[in-house]
């Protein structure tokens, strides 16, 4: 049928030359959804290098550093929600949503000792199947997950439980945001919405593998966070139907970046050699701002952006309204009408004349505000002292 | 065709007649949901008509004065014998729809109408009300109206019935504020979506056909953007057909024009390219294409007999009002006569011919706004014949390219359907009838 | 975004410089505001690590929580937060005004002054917004009994994020988004979201333009964030540290101090960078409007204070008919603010000539004494054409005003090619011939807007305890509960 059916696994291995594979997990799979039309992201997520590393042999590492207090405040609730077989957890889903929950087998699947991942994965599948089977009540936290990136395997190894009720799964992901009076931020929400429906993804593929209906994986995901003020979780239902929808455009998306690599110079490798800079360069980025949250190249790709003027430094909707104008330089000449417009450019260029005209005319009539010396004095030094105001300048 | 299957009509009839019965059980309200074109004005004529003649006294609250009158005209025409008063802000001048019907009366205050059976209102007018209660109101537009006007009117009635689109543009508001984002009271989701909210019980009936929209439209519209609800086609694909009375000089206006008239869709596609907002070229492709349709004399045959197609029966669509504004300029002469406006204001108007100016030709990324589905359905269906589609090639590539980051609240329920699917579900069928331009 | 405001960041771009969006400034800015920097404790929604706040530059006060998850240094320090904000409430009433009595007779007064508060970033709303959720609700009493003055902070600097939601209002001013109101940079939106990058741009320091202190900027350790969050590795190397030290000391002062100069170091300077930008927004001139949305700022804070002993803390969620209230109000101040923006400042305005919607140009030809005698009676009709280079997209029939005297009022006759012919139908006077000077000249320039605030009459809103069917009927009467004033805040 269509060319991605009997596609074998695109493999791009190569294009790392030789370094380690970065392991997918929920979090960058997600983020494969934040900037799909960039084909150096494409590519380099395809053949699973280490951008991090990549970054920072450029001289560009992100600053993705967390905070100790944030760890350990994660961790805590983690470890509270999910102590004793998850206690506090069935408490909340049987009381706070009003669930009808029989007795529950609580089954860990974390890790023992070296077991290899795949071993584990199987483990995770024999448990399944059987829940699957008796459709009983059935908890399984760390359930070891298997997704297909772009023909790679790669493991996710969520600190999720996946819940059955009803005969459906449910996953339920716990996170340390609060939700206060029903609301929490909106991006927290929508980044744990991405990473729940990568897992309802796995497990579906998982549950239709096993030759079930893998609509037995259910849409709704638990989010558990703590409530207002304090360190008692709360449940939420989220419907990720929207999320699972994204995120199996922009996987199915990924196999078009051997396309994108094939036109990368012969031998070129995302190696960390001297050769690196040339071999991402070669491939074109899509930089927006908002890349600084989600890429770990988003720095460097900034660097480039701004080296070469481009508009698209100044973000989206400001690249929008200049109408097609990448080039900060060439919008500029057309605003002061030193540059005759190509065609395709004329109204553009009619429209930044126009502004450039009101801009000026506006500011001409203004008198230039008298901006005040910076202050002479030395800044602020020492300790303020404890309720009282005796900080000195130095002068 | 196997008997199994009813017909439109028969289908049609039958939740009529449920909505009809529901009003006499004892729900507070009954809310019908109507895609484009499926009678939804017809339900509204005959409902109010029902509970009239039931002895009942009934408001009506549209959400505009063209709706009111409109409505006004419609049930003094089918329903003479039924008192009707009209109540008015200051400064409204009653059109001649209006003044035509001798059972209609005009008022600046309920008091002067007090004896009416019926009496209808825009809900802002209705909203200027602080005493008075009719039995029963008939709610028009219920989704385009927000639940704060619901709010400020519903102590005007014991019951309702409620009619309006969920597939058209929800109700927006000039600022941005998030503090009552999943709130099942929050004054910016619609007035049905609250409505439901507080009142999960009362019946939801769904009109099954769209009398308006062709058997080569029905069928597109219904799977991009009700795809959980669905409906058809009142007509069969040989009930209705354009005829050009006017042969044409085969330039890429006239192919078009051609296939929309062979077809019922035509995308008439410029070459790729970032553009302003008011891109002239699209602006000049979507005003000459109008125009070119109009020259081509083109004659209705549909299950209502045969009729020229003038320039009111066609209008032009397009997501931004500078973008109207440079069309009508475009058009020239011909502006005064053929409608253009933005699809927040063609929502629930009807034409032969439309001609859309896609919301994301030209566009380097696509935004919120641009995708909103509703938007591109309220374009997408207005037509009873045909509709032209102006475009620069490359939204599919823009569409893929599109970075899904959408913030989630909490509590507030998933938007059906999601714009991007609803975009490349319109646009894959568009792209079985294009047209290049003549370069 | 606008075209106007892309030309003005391609500008910055190639200048190295901020440019102006704005040649008056739109907010009003008090003689002594209460400039605050509070941080919060990284991973929790409210926890306050310090606050940096004052009304004097060179004397800051510091407040700090020196271990954070301690019930009792907290709420210590909140007690601490409450005197200052209430302190400076109590000094910026000045003389109450007594107003002409309402229609229903009842007295009116509005305060001379009112308080304002400056913080560095959008963030720091939100902090303060959950600071006030989480405290207003305390009780003063009983087993769990806080200082009085904790519940007073929390329902003052609620009523001051409120207030924040409103366009146009002053009375709660972020630094970014205010100089961003009046200056473009040649980063996105995203970065000046960082204050010192945003200064960067606008003011950079000697021998930097805006790019290389923008750069500086973005080093947490040359430039600590503005708040409320904290760097990460500022709390990893030396914020943890010090308070592993404290609990270990039994909070002895030496370890306490400690912890005091580390937040100190983060603190310092933003707090000087947030005087610097007062000072820049100060020099420029106030735009004529913005006495009359501070009445409005006024008159809440009036209402405010004088029920704050009778009232209840303000409610966790907004009832229906309270949220519907808040949302036509907040979208009448936007309509206004909007307009009064554009009147008062010709570079906002250009906005609207740019857009089409408004025109400027020089009057070629005027009839000042025009009548329209069509009518019963004859009525002053003056004709003025208008020789625009705008690109103007309005109607035939068009109603406009001119910008600079929004009393006068023109219909558009017909726009041919760049001239406009206008018949003016209003502000001219009463009589039959205009008021001197009022009638545009020959050689004048002019500017013309279509775009007005509406008059908006009073809107009328069921009653709490009528709300419809529709939205649930009557919510229930809020009862302090046990809970609100007990609830965890850990």
């Amino acid at each position: 049928m269509s060319r991605d059916d009997d596609h074998t696994a695109t493999d791009l291995s190569h294009l790392r030359g030789g370094e380690t594979a970065r392991n997918h997990d929920a979090r960058t799979i997600a983020a494969l959804t934040a900037n799909p039309g960039c084909a150096r992201r494409g590519v380099m997520d395809a053949a699973a290098v280490d951008k991090d590393a990549v970054a920072r042999h450029l001289g560009f590492g992100a600053p993705f550093g967390q905070s100790q207090f944030a760890i350990t405040r994660g961790n805590a609730f983690e470890a509270q929600v999910k102590a004793d077989g998850c206690a506090e957890l069935l408490a909340l889903l049987r009381d706070g949503l009003g669930l009808d929950i029989p007795e529950v087998a609580y089954d860990d699947l974390e890790s023992v000792g070296t077991e290899s991942r795949e071993v584990r994965h199987t483990r995770t599948r024999h448990l399944m199947a059987r829940a699957l089977e008796s459709g009983e009540g059935t908890m399984f936290d760390h359930p070891l997950l298997r997704l297909d990136i772009a023909g790679q395997r790669a493991y996710l190894e969520p600190d999720v439980i996946a819940f059955q009720l009803g005969g459906r799964f449910h996953v339920v992901e716990v996170k340390s945001f609060a939700v206060v009076d029903g609301q929490a931020e909106p991006e927290q929400v929508a980044a744990a919405a991405r990473q729940s429906a990568v897992y309802v993804l796995a497990l579906r593929e998982l549950v239709a593998d096993l030759g079930h209906d893998p609509e037995r994986v259910s849409h709704e995901v638990f989010l558990v966070c703590p409530e207002n003020f304090s360190n008692r979780p709360t449940a939420t239902p989220v419907d990720v139907r929207p999320q699972l929808a994204v995120v199996r455009r922009q996987l199915a998306r990924l196999t078009r970046a051997e396309d994108i690599a094939r036109d990368m110079p012969d031998g070129l490798t995302f190696a960390l050699d001297d050769a690196l800079p040339e071999a991402v360069r070669s491939v074109e980025a899509r930089y927006a701002p908002e890349c600084m949250s989600s890429c770990e190249m988003a720095l460097f790709c900034r660097d480039e952006a701004r080296a070469c003027g481009a508009t698209g430094t100044l973000g989206r909707s400001v690249r929008d309204e200049l109408g097609g104008v990448d080039s900060v330089v060439t919008a500029l000449d057309l605003a002061r009408g030193v540059r005759e417009p190509s065609e395709d450019m004329a109204e553009t260029a009619e429209q930044l004349r126009v502004a450039a005209r009101l801009r000026h005319e506006a500011l001409a009539a203004a008198p230039a505000p008298a901006v005040p010396a910076r202050d002479a004095a030395a800044p602020l030094v020492g300790v303020p002292a404890h309720g009282a105001g005796v900080l000195e300048r130095t002068a | 065709m196997s008997a199994a299957v009813t017909s439109p009509a028969v289908e049609a009839n039958r939740v009529v007649e449920a909505v009809l019965a529901d009003l006499a059980k004892d729900h507070r309200g009954v809310v019908v949901d109507s895609p484009p074109g499926a009678g939804k004005s017809t339900l509204v004529v005959r409902a109010a008509a029902h509970l009239a003649r039931a002895g009942e006294r009934l408001m009506i609250v549209a959400q505009t004065n063209e709706q009111v009158d409109d409505l006004i005209d419609r049930i003094a025409e089918e329903h003479p014998d039924l008192t009707i008063g009209r109540l008015s802000a200051a400064g409204y001048v009653a059109s001649e729809r209006v003044t035509a019907h001798a059972a209609v009366r005009v008022a600046l205050k309920a008091d002067d109408i007090a004896d009416r059976t019926i009496v209808i209102a825009t809900a802002a007018k209705w909203a200027t009300l602080t005493d008075g209660s009719w039995p029963w109101a008939i709610v028009d537009e219920a989704y385009q109206m927000r639940s704060d006007m619901l709010l400020r009117i519903a102590g005007r009635f014991e019951r309702a019935l409620f009619v309006g689109d969920p597939g058209q543009l929800d109700p927006f508001s000039t600022v941005e504020v998030e503090r009552w984002a999943g709130l099942s009271w929050d004054p910016m989701r619609s007035a049905v979506s609250v409505l439901l909210a507080h009142n999960p019980e009362l019946p939801v009936h769904r009109l099954p056909v769209s009398w308006r929209l062709p058997a080569s439209a029905a069928p597109v519209v219904s799977q991009a953007f009700y795809p959980f609800t669905g409906f058809r086609s009142g007509t069969g694909p040989q009930d209705r057909r354009l005829e050009l009375g006017a042969g044409g000089m085969g330039t890429s206006y006239d192919r078009a024009v051609e296939e929309a008239a062979a077809s019922g869709w035509a995308l008439y596609e410029l070459p790729a390219r970032h553009t302003l907002r008011t891109d002239s070229e699209a602006v000049q492709a979507t005003a000459a294409l109008a125009v070119r349709m109009l020259q081509r004399g083109p004659v209705a045959h549909s299950e209502r007999g045969e009729a020229p197609v003038g320039a009111d029966r066609i209008a032009v669509g397009a997501a931004h009002r500078d973008q109207v504004a440079a069309i009508r300029l475009a058009l020239g002469p011909y502006a005064d006569g053929i409608t253009v406006d933005t699809a927040n204001r063609l929502q629930g108007r009807e034409y032969d011919v439309t001609v859309v100016l896609h919301p994301l030709s030209g566009r380097r990324d696509a935004t919120a706004f641009h995708l909103e589905s509703g938007r591109l359905c309220v374009l997408a269906s207005r037509h009873r014949h045909a509709c032209l589609v102006v475009a620069r090639a490359g939204i599919p590539e823009l569409l893929d390219a599109h970075p899904s980051a959408e913030p989630v609240r909490l509590g507030v329920p998933v938007k059906f359907p999601d714009g991007w699917e609803a975009n490349q579900a319109v646009l894959a069928r568009l792209g079985e009838h294009r047209v290049r331009a003549d370069a | 975004m606008s075209t106007l405001t892309a030309l003005a960041q391609l500008e910055a771009i190639a200048s190295g410089r901020a440019q102006p969006v704005a040649t008056v400034r739109h907010c009003h800015l008090s003689e002594t505001p209460l400039v605050m920097i509070p941080l919060k404790l990284a991973g929790e929604a409210a926890a306050p690590l310090a606050t940096m706040l004052g009304t004097d530059r060179n004397a800051p006060t510091l407040l700090v929580v020196p271990q954070p998850r301690n019930r009792d240094l907290r709420f210590g320090y909140a007690a601490e937060l409450a005197k200052a904000v209430v302190e400076h409430v109590e000094a910026e009433r000045g003389a109450t005004e007594t107003l002409e009595p309402s229609k229903d007779g009842e007295e009116r007064f509005r305060y001379e002054r009112a308080p304002q508060i400056i913080v560095p970033n959008r963030g720091s709303v939100g902090f303060l917004r959950l600071l006030g959720r989480s405290t207003r609700f305390r009780s003063t009493e009983g087993p769990w009994a806080v200082d009085p003055a904790v519940p007073m902070l929390g329902r003052w600097l609620t009523w001051f994020a409120d207030r924040n939601d409103r366009p146009g209002s002053s009375v709660l001013l972020t630094l970014t988004e205010t100089l961003r109101l009046h200056w473009a940079t040649g980063q996105s939106s995203l970065e000046d979201g960082n204050l010192a990058a945003l200064m960067g741009w606008i003011d950079p320091p000697e021998g930097m333009d805006g790019p290389s202190a923008a750069a500086r900027a973005e080093d947490p350790v040359v430039s600590p964030p503005a708040g409320p969050a904290t760097d990460p590795t500022f709390d990893n190397e030396v914020l943890a540290p010090a308070i592993a030290a404290f609990d270990e000391s039994g909070g002895e002062p030496r370890a306490e101090e400690r912890i005091r100069a580390a937040v100190a170091s983060q603190l310092i300077p933003t707090w000087d960078l947030a005087w610097r930008a007062l000072d820049l927004l100060r020099a420029l001139p106030e735009g004529a409007s913005v006495p009359k949305r501070w009445e409005r700022d006024r008159d809440s804070f009036t209402y405010f204070h004088r029920e704050f002993a009778e009232s209840p803390p303000q409610a966790k969620l907004d009832d229906a008919v309270r949220a519907a209230r808040r949302l036509h109000d907040l979208e009448r101040s936007q309509e206004s603010y909007e307009a009064q923006r554009a009147f008062d400042d010709p570079l906002v305005m250009a906005e609207q000539r740019l857009a089409g919607q408004a025109f400027g140009g020089m009057v070629t030809e005027s009839e000042p004494t025009r009548l329209d005698e069509s009518g019963k009676r004859p009525k002053l009709r003056p004709y003025v054409r208008i020789r625009t280079e705008d690109p103007v997209r309005l109607d035939e029939g068009a109603t406009v005003v001119n910008a600079a005297r929004p009393g006068l009022k023109g219909r558009v006759v017909e726009i041919d090619g760049q001239d406009v012919l206008l018949e003016l139908t209003g502000g001219m006077g009463r009589k039959q011939t205009p008021e001197p000077g009022v009638v545009p000249e020959p050689g004048q320039r002019v500017v013309f807007t279509s775009r007005t605030a509406d008059s908006w009459g009073a809107s009328k809103f069921p009653e709490r305890e009528d709300t419809p069917w529709t939205h649930g009927g009557p919510p229930a009467e809020y009862e302090p509960a046990d809970e609100d004033a007990t609830e965890v805040w850990s």
